[in-house]
């Protein structure tokens, strides 16, 4: 696992019916691409999280396969539905095998 | 007369068409149904704000073509998404096309590009 992993995201806490809000997320860490080298010219090699999904009740919002050109501390934003009171699920995926996770609920 | 591009230019963007064929399956790609917003001079290649958009997709490849890897991510909707967008921040080792390819509603594909001037690459090295 990375060092300093923290997720943040930002939900609002409450929503009509229906209504599509924004979501923010972003979590520190490193995002060692495979190309850098280090003093002795010697490859670092990749460390990323490769995957980012997030999750309503159970279903689909979004899920974002990464690469190496995704920013440090990679940062997502994007929309979703709240048909209801219910939890957004957050899971990043690292190449060292860590899952993180962060929830947030939110109430109709 | 043409103008030639430089090679490794050429080889990279024969890497990116390979690699836009294999999230297409080889269909075409329209230009209409697709789009991205960069800015068009990005000071630090380290951390460029893109967004992209494709009303009604299910899923949208976004690539760097001139990258050393020119994938970036791919962004697949699932159906509590409002809408088909999302922002984030990316890598771009130099001034070159960032491309986006969306799988539209009907299965189809589109296809857009913006270039972006990088003052300071972001791929170390």
């Amino acid at each position: 696992m990375a060092d300093n992993v923290k997720p943040r995201v930002k939900v609002p806490s409450s929503a009509s019916a229906g209504e599509e809000i924004v979501i923010k997320t972003l979590i520190s860490h490193p995002m060692e691409s495979g190309q850098r080298k280090d003093s002795d010219g010697n490859v670092i090699p990749r460390s990323i999280i490769n995957r980012f999904t997030c999750d309503f009740n159970g279903e689909n919002v979004i899920d974002v396969t990464m690469e190496p050109a995704i920013s440090t501390n990679p940062y997502f934003e994007f929309t979703a539905k709240v048909p209801e009171t219910g939890e957004f699920k957050f899971t990043w995926y690292d190449d060292d095998g860590s899952v993180y996770e962060d929830s947030k609920t939110i109430t109709v | 007369t043409a103008m030639l591009p430089a090679a490794g230019f050429a080889e990279a963007h024969a890497d990116l068409e390979a690699l836009i064929s294999e999230f297409t399956g080889g269909a075409e790609t329209g230009a209409d149904g697709v789009t991205i917003n960069a800015p068009e001079i990005a000071e630090n290649g380290n951390t460029v704000p893109i967004e992209v958009s494709a009303p009604g997709a299910t899923a949208i490849a976004v690539y760097a073509a001139g990258n050393p890897t020119p994938p970036v991510a791919t962004f697949r909707f699932g159906p509590m998404a409002a809408a088909q967008t999302a922002s984030t921040r990316i890598r771009l080792a130099r001034t070159q096309d960032v491309v986006a390819v969306a799988q539209l509603a009907d299965g189809s594909f589109a296809r857009t590009v913006a270039n972006v001037k990088v003052t300071i690459g972001g791929c170390g090295g």
